[in-house]
């Protein structure tokens, strides 16, 4: 339809990311809206650490259980539309790291992905491989057809808390089945 | 039976001292220093520090023997590395027991062990009595049980070494999450129950934060103090680092940082991997470093193996190490440009040298950040045909002129000398009492360098000069790094010209590497302070225990100090001062 | 004079400002607008002698890759006898530090003694490192390591977990990215060929 061609033309002209680098691969992000590779072409050069003026969170290092009730805070504070793109091995499955302790192996275990950037860590050139598979992506994509858009969105994912271990509440079944085993 | 190594000369010079003050505490340890009776600690600490001049305490933590070794029984054991103004380190053992006797805490005598002492009760459990503060830094409170000790299981166990016998010959492929019962990374104790429960791991961070007294009556309004948190998201704090300050105003009456956002079980890792397989893996610790890890672990596991690097390998070696030093000098002004408020455009200055230097990596590594390029006894590949002409060109020509431009972009600058001159001013005794190195000591008026004081590699060989200057703030932390990059440069153009023509590994490339039984401390200057890696090894192909002393864990341990008293806003200036990676701080 | 360390800078970034331009026209003179944006330029412009706009317009412009750089690891497909040179010999699986190599050695269906080759080789690509390690260490010149970045998938599951199909690309393409990699195997080659004959 027309109008959602509008509505996803303008878009890809202007997706804000939200800052949330967490370890290496935060460097090749910062390099990726640095000077050589530069991410104001693409329209995307308001990175900001608030997330409610941002659209897209690009997870890029490894989630940690300590930090991961802050990073489903962050995606639960980004207003719709939002977009995750998980870059770099440890955003994909905990990487090199994911027999850690601390390690969440994936941060498709906390919050919904949409890009997945392998790469340890990808290069920057990799990550606007990765914006254009999104805007690619985007032209897919009908109005209705959008997950904030349908009846029960999300309220929200319950943020985990610090126990023994991460509690991730969405386990809470499972845990006490496992214990009665 | 391991042979009896013999001590070396400032461990028997001290062992001597000490047995004749104070007899039946002292006898010499397993490899390497002495073991201290705990009851005796707090005492011969005091003697160290004040009569033989230990006053710098580098690195504490602990090793877990569940098993007796040769003259030891079962223990945990604390561990600490103290250095006098030159030479290496006197290492001292105490044992303690699990769940059990303590140790006497050393932050009253070196407050540098503070944080080190958190950290070894957070992964070992060793209780250090008499502590100020003794909470977990790295975890969380409420986590089931100490990481590191050797009974502790990961959810994720497979086995206690790498390789695992599922990947080869029968290695069917089986992500680690179907392994598990949870299918995921988390494991909870058998008794154990979410309903009901509520997290208690943020009620002792601001609990630190609650003595403070009611506001004092100003003409005509009544003030209180607030807490409030910078990070773990902010756009300063370079890294996840969480600062918990109490706020009178706009006045920083107490600041604490919460780290262990990035704690990605480096050390724990470690154990598992064999020691070659350690190597990338210290590359991702100071993630904008990775060539100085390297060289750290490579130098460390060298005085272990003794093996003696070739003279081309040594040459290459060092080229590295500057053009990183000189890198991350310039992307720590860079960013702390950035943090102040010139926003981009001295960050993508600096960001645009940094890229011709990581071309260089790239060529010669194969990768731009995670170099992997040194190997035990020289480095991995040889440099390719056009590094040599591109290095001489960046380092005789186009970094000097860039360094001058930026230089003169900000020295002269009256915004910037306002907010950097007179701000977080750090004492020279401070400094050492706190364990603080590299440009941040050096600030401060203490000239140590690890590469003057315990020369590794062929440092000795070079000419240049430790940079040092007086005043301790914001402003010389950054005047050190500008004249560091100079003499870095300064030692890189006598290396690129004598480097010589040869072998750049002692011996045939090796993936089993069997390191002998000791342990060994081994430091190298990182361009932010002494990385130094203790590796305790017991004959086999993985390490026993892997620790890595890193230079921002320390230096982070002052920033509470220094920023009493100042502005929000200067406590942004003095963190980038710092220059602290979180990779490192948390590892 | 107060102001005049905020004029020294400004006159810094003034400086750079003016100089984009300059070299653009430079660029411009020499042959038009396409000029600006040719291989030779981006070169130049990249290198420690530019002075102008350091930007790399990706997807049009590409920098040209290094022969050591690493991305993930990748099968040489022999062409003489239609399969990956790999043995089975399982040293990439021991020294890879995350453990992300699986490899299932072949049986021989006639002796059913264990056979030079191997049944299934899987790399699980989420969780390299992009180290080396494995391609340095491979006594039979099978893995090396590939230049190709551009790489995302939509879902996780299946998309990262490459199996020999996925992983396996033929002898020419390992020439062609790896060329003093290359002759050198191939001068060993000959050498160890001409031994053998004698």
């Amino acid at each position: 339809m027309p109008w959602e061609r509008l509505y996803n033309w303008s878009r890809k002209r202007s997706l804000w990311p939200l800052f949330s680098g967490l370890a290496c691969c935060a460097i090749e992000m910062i390099c990726a809206a640095a000077a050589r590779f530069d991410q104001a072409r693409f329209g995307m050069d308001i990175v900001r650490p608030s997330p409610r003026q941002a659209d897209l969170m690009i997870v890029s290092g490894t989630v940690t259980k300590k930090m991961a009730p802050q990073i489903v805070r962050l995606y639960n504070q980004m207003a719709e539309p939002k977009y995750v793109i998980a870059m770099g091995a440890c955003a994909i499955s905990g990487g090199p790291f994911k027999e850690g302790y601390n390690v969440v192996s994936g941060v498709d275990q906390l919050i919904p992905v949409d890009v997945y950037v392998p790469g340890c860590p990808p290069r920057p050139e990799a990550l606007y491989n990765a914006f254009l598979a999104l805007h690619a992506r985007w032209d897919r994509e009908t109005i209705r057809g959008l997950r904030w858009y349908q009846k029960g969105a999300d309220e929200g994912i319950p943020e985990p808390a610090l126990g023994p271990d991460l509690v991730d509440w969405r386990l809470a079944d499972k845990i006490a089945q496992k214990r009665s085993e | 039976m391991p042979e009896q190594v013999q001590p070396s000369q400032q461990t028997a010079g001290a062992l001597s001292t000490l047995e004749a003050r104070f007899p039946g505490a002292v006898q010499p340890a397993e490899y390497e220093g002495l073991v201290i009776a705990p009851d005796r600690l707090v005492e011969v600490a005091t003697c160290l520090r004040d009569e033989l001049g230990y006053t710098y305490l580098s690195c504490v933590t602990g090793v877990d023997y569940p098993a007796p070794t040769a003259r030891f029984p079962a223990r945990l054991e604390a561990v600490y590395h103290l250095f006098r103004a030159t030479g290496g380190p006197l290492t001292l053992h105490v044992h303690a027991e699990r769940d059990g006797l303590g140790v006497p805490s050393l932050a009253g005598v070196w407050p540098a062990a503070n944080v080190h002492e958190r950290e070894t009760w957070d992964m070992l459990g060793i209780r250090f009595e008499g502590h100020p503060d003794l909470r977990r830094i790295l975890l969380w409170e409420g986590f089931a049980g100490h990481p590191l000790r050797k009974d502790w299981h990961e959810p994720y166990y497979e086995a206690d070494h790498k390789p695992f016998a599922s990947r080869y010959p029968k290695g069917h492929p089986l992500r680690a999450e179907e392994r598990t019962p949870l299918s995921c990374n988390l494991q909870y104790p058998p008794d154990w129950s979410p309903e009901g429960w509520e997290s208690e791991a943020e009620v002792p961070v601001y609990a630190r934060m609650d003595e403070y007294a009611a506001g004092d009556w100003r003409s005509m309004r009544t003030t209180d103090q607030i807490v409030i948190n910078l990070g773990p998201q902010h756009p300063s704090t370079h890294g996840i680092l969480r600062l918990v300050a109490r706020l009178d105003g706009e006045t920083i009456q107490q600041l604490e940082p919460v780290l262990g956002y990035l704690h990605r079980c480096h050390e724990k890792i470690g154990e598992r991997n064999t020691w070659l397989g350690n190597v990338p893996y210290t590359d991702r610790l100071d993630y904008v470093c990775s060539m100085s890890n390297n060289f750290g672990y490579a130098t460390a596991v060298e005085k272990l193996l003794g093996v003696e690097v070739p003279e081309r390998a040594e040459y290459i070696r060092v080229i590295m190490a500057e053009l990183t030093r000189v890198m991350n000098h310039l992307v720590a002004i860079g960013f702390f440009t950035n943090d102040i408020g010139v926003y981009l455009t001295a960050m993508l200055y600096a960001l645009q040298e940094r890229e011709l230097i990581v071309d260089l990596f790239e060529m010669a590594s194969g990768s731009r950040m995670m170099c992997n390029y040194f190997r035990f006894g020289g480095v991995a590949r040889d440099l390719p045909e056009g590094f040599l002409p591109l290095a001489k060109e960046l380092v005789y020509e186009r970094i000097p002129r860039r360094v001058d431009e930026l230089e003169r972009f900000l020295v002269d600058n009256e915004v910037f000398r306002a907010r950097t001159i007179g701000v977080g001013v750090l004492p020279p005794a401070k400094a050492i009492a706190y364990g603080c190195t590299g440009p941040l000591l050096r600030a401060s008026g203490v000239p140590y360098d690890v590469r003057r004081v315990e020369p590794y590699s062929i440092y000795d060989t070079f000419d240049w000069d430790v940079v040092v200057r007086y005043n301790g703030d914001v402003y010389d932390r950054f005047m050190v790094r500008f004249e560091e990059m100079r003499q870095s440069l300064r030692v890189l153009r006598q290396a690129l010209e004598r480097l010589p023509d040869g072998p750049i590994l002692a011996g045939k490339k090796q993936a089993d590497v069997k390191v002998p039984a000791g342990e060994v401390y081994g430091r190298v200057e990182s361009p932010k302070g002494e990385l130094g890696f203790y590796l305790v090894s017991n004959g086999g192909t993985n390490p026993y225990r892997y620790r890595i002393r890193t230079p921002s864990f320390a230096n982070l341990g002052v920033l509470g100090e220094l920023c009493r008293g100042h502005l929000v806003a200067d406590v942004v200036a003095i963190l980038a001062s710092i220059d602290v990676t979180l990779g490192e701080v948390d590892r | 004079m107060v102001g005049w360390g905020i004029l020294k800078s400004l006159s810094v970034t003034l400086g750079r400002f003016v100089m984009t331009y300059v070299d653009d026209l430079k660029w411009f003179f020499k042959g038009g607008f396409g000029k600006r944006y040719s291989p030779a330029a981006l070169a130049v412009r990249q290198s420690p002698k530019g002075r102008g706009i350091f930007t790399v317009q990706y997807p049009k412009e590409r920098l040209p890759l290094p022969e050591n750089y690493r991305t993930f690891p990748f099968q040489v497909l022999d062409p003489q006898t239609g399969k990956t040179r790999c043995t089975a010999c399982g040293t990439c699986a021991r020294v890879c530090p995350p453990q992300c190599i699986w490899i299932v050695r072949a049986t021989n269906p006639k002796t059913g003694r264990p056979a030079r080759e191997p049944a299934e080789f899987h790399v699980d690509v989420s969780i390299c490192m992009s180290c080396g390690l494995c391609a340095e260490f491979c006594p039979a010149d099978a893995l090396k390591m590939d230049h190709a970045y551009e790489i995302t998938a939509d879902q996780r599951d299946g998309a990262f977990l490459w199996g020999l199909e996925r992983l396996a690309k033929p002898l020419a393409y390992h020439a062609e990215i790896h060329p003093t990699d290359y002759a050198a195997e191939q001068a060993a080659r000959e050498r160890k060929g001409a031994r053998k004959k004698k």
